[in-house]
């Protein structure tokens, strides 16, 4: 254990990784929090789903591989994908649940046909773009990690400074409508914070997995706190928790993948807060329970 | 010149207002003149279009043809002048988030773009509160109020907008016997204030004794007028298409009481 502690503050890659994952729990916790309580949960898998060809794309049309460009083209795909599903839900019968279905699934597939074009093409400078699949964190640079906090950063700005307006916009869009806020462009405000937040992390832990990164540490959260600003900033915690024990424990074994480790670990997170949360949690609720009956059965025999 | 057209413009004006979900008309060449000071009910049978009127006033809904004045003048211009209390229904009351927090939003357009909500908006808030009997639950969690209480907290969030005009939807829906006296005092209290103020209504038996002005709207306007000439037996027929019992015969000033039969 203090072998762990001292790696996780000298190892050069371990600390990278950690550092990074901490940034991407941060930010997809913080962001996530909004797609949780507007019941948009599963926005989250369209976009990072949506986000594949995008990275192909940047791929096939700069023939480059720095993040940055990928990252780049990943953010205006899933951006694109998710005002697809806005502008479905909007102007035809579809719902909400199936639109995000179907773009997802076409995004998805253009992006693994294009993937499966790009490996077999002659030239060798392409290998490592389906990292972008199940995420390779140990492939983490420092100038990947000021990259994401960057991104991160200005998305949690943005979030803090609209903070009002995206309260407004979470709880009563409608209200927020008649107090003449431009209900639809906060929308899209908000779509693309979480654009943002998912780019963020799809190098590490890959789109197939991104998902459970935005929804997970938000309904962690939500068991603990009827606040708002707790809630996300718990969320935030519990991001950076997951994401810097699942950097620990890969780094313990080889072969373990840290990706899947993060959404393992907050899934564990998730687990806990189900559980033991006061007033929420399935044995505080238990408990409660038979406080109460017992209570009741008390005073039934002393009546008579 | 404007101030003079403005005094002498209808709180609400509505002319040839059509509304239309996908191909079905919702509203039908609906006009509408809403005098000043008025306390109005909005009554018809289940999908006459009661909720998406008050939500076109608003601009809430797309028109396909017609027009909307408030004071004269298009909504854009004159926001500030109207509060709207939707649906308690319309919201997760299990979002994270206080009374007192739900109340101040009713100044977040005051307040405009990025400004936070401060001390003085607290007070009003808490004055608010104060006027629908729920001061005591400012601190509370939304998702431990009954039915009532939330449809009190909506209508103190519309109190805080210190709006001239007032558009409700269905506020009386379901509350406790507590709530309906609170909501029926506040609504008298703002028509001495001078406020115009419109409600959609489903209990017919209650809208001589509230209100004393009403519209009568099957996707069609039927009729609008002050209570004593506009809810005759005749007129709610119409209105009712035939589902309607009525309970006693009309009383001298013509005015009945009256249920809706059939689907209610």
């Amino acid at each position: 254990m203090p072998d762990l502690l001292h790696d996780l503050f000298f190892d050069y890659t371990l600390r990278t990784v950690a550092l990074g994952a901490a940034i991407l729990g941060i930010v997809s916790g913080t962001l996530g929090s909004y797609a949780v309580l507007r019941r948009q949960s599963l926005l989250g898998d369209a976009i990072s789903h949506a986000a594949l060809p995008g990275i192909a794309l940047a791929f096939l049309l700069t023939g480059s591989k720095a993040p940055l460009v990928l990252v780049l083209g990943a953010a205006v795909a899933g951006w694109l994908g998710t005002l697809l599903v806005m502008g479905a839900v909007r102007t035809t019968r579809v719902k909400f649940d199936s639109a995000l279905g179907i773009i997802l699934s076409v995004f998805f597939g253009i992006g693994l046909v294009l993937l499966t074009f790009i490996q077999k093409r002659e030239d060798a400078t392409q290998a490592g773009l389906d990292k972008f699949l199940f995420g390779q964190a140990a492939t983490i640079l420092a100038q990947d990690v000021v990259t994401m906090a960057a991104l991160g950063g200005v998305a949690l700005l943005l979030m803090l400074l609209f903070w009002k307006e995206l309260k407004l916009l979470s709880f009563d869009p409608e209200f927020g409508s008649t107090l003449g806020f431009p209900i639809r462009a906060l929308d899209i405000l908000l779509t693309t914070l979480l654009v943002i937040a998912i780019v963020v992390g799809l190098q590490m832990v890959g789109v197939v997995l991104m998902s459970a990164l935005v929804v997970a540490p938000a309904v962690a959260a939500r068991q603990w706190t009827d606040r708002l600003g707790l809630m996300i900033a718990l969320a935030g915690g519990f991001g950076a928790l997951a994401g810097v024990s699942g950097a620990v424990i890969s780094s313990t074994a080889a072969r373990l993948p840290t990706g899947p480790l993060i959404v393992l670990c907050a899934s564990a997170l998730v687990l806990i807060s189900l559980c033991f949360a006061p007033n929420r949690g399935i044995v505080w609720n238990a408990l409660r329970q038979r406080r109460n009956r017992r209570r009741l059965h008390v005073e039934g025999e002393v009546i008579p | 010149m404007l101030a003079t057209a403005t005094a002498t413009a209808h709180p609400i004006t509505v002319r040839d207002l059509t509304v239309a979900y996908h191909d079905r008309a919702v509203l039908w060449d609906v006009d509408l003149d809403v005098p000043r000071g008025v306390l109005m009910a909005i009554v018809g049978p289940n999908g006459a279009g009661k909720t998406t009127l008050i939500k076109a006033i608003l601009g809430l809904v797309p028109v396909v043809a017609g027009q909307v004045r408030i004071e004269g003048k298009p909504l854009a211009e004159v926001r500030r002048r109207v509060a709207y209390v939707p649906q308690r229904g319309s919201v997760d009351w299990d979002f994270p988030t206080s009374v007192l927090d739900v109340v101040m939003m009713g100044r977040y357009g005051a307040l405009g773009w990025i400004r936070r909500p401060g001390h003085r908006e607290r007070q009003a808030a808490l004055d608010a509160l104060e006027q629908v009997g729920m001061r005591d639950f400012a601190g509370r969690q939304i998702s431990q109020l009954s039915g009532g209480q939330q449809q009190r907290v909506f209508l103190a969030r519309a109190l805080v907008q210190d709006a001239a005009i007032y558009l409700m939807d269905e506020p009386f829906q379901g509350v406790d016997a507590t709530t309906e006296r609170t909501i029926v005092g506040l609504l008298r209290d703002l028509r001495s204030a001078g406020k115009t103020v419109v409600v959609v209504h489903h209990d017919l038996q209650t809208v001589p004794e509230y209100f004393d002005w009403v519209t009568l709207l099957n996707v069609r306007k039927i009729a609008s007028g002050p209570v004593e000439e506009v809810f005759t037996p005749e007129l709610l027929r119409r209105t009712y298409g035939g589902h309607i019992a009525f309970l006693g015969q009309p009383d001298q000033d013509g005015t009945v009481a009256a249920v809706a039969g059939g689907e209610e």
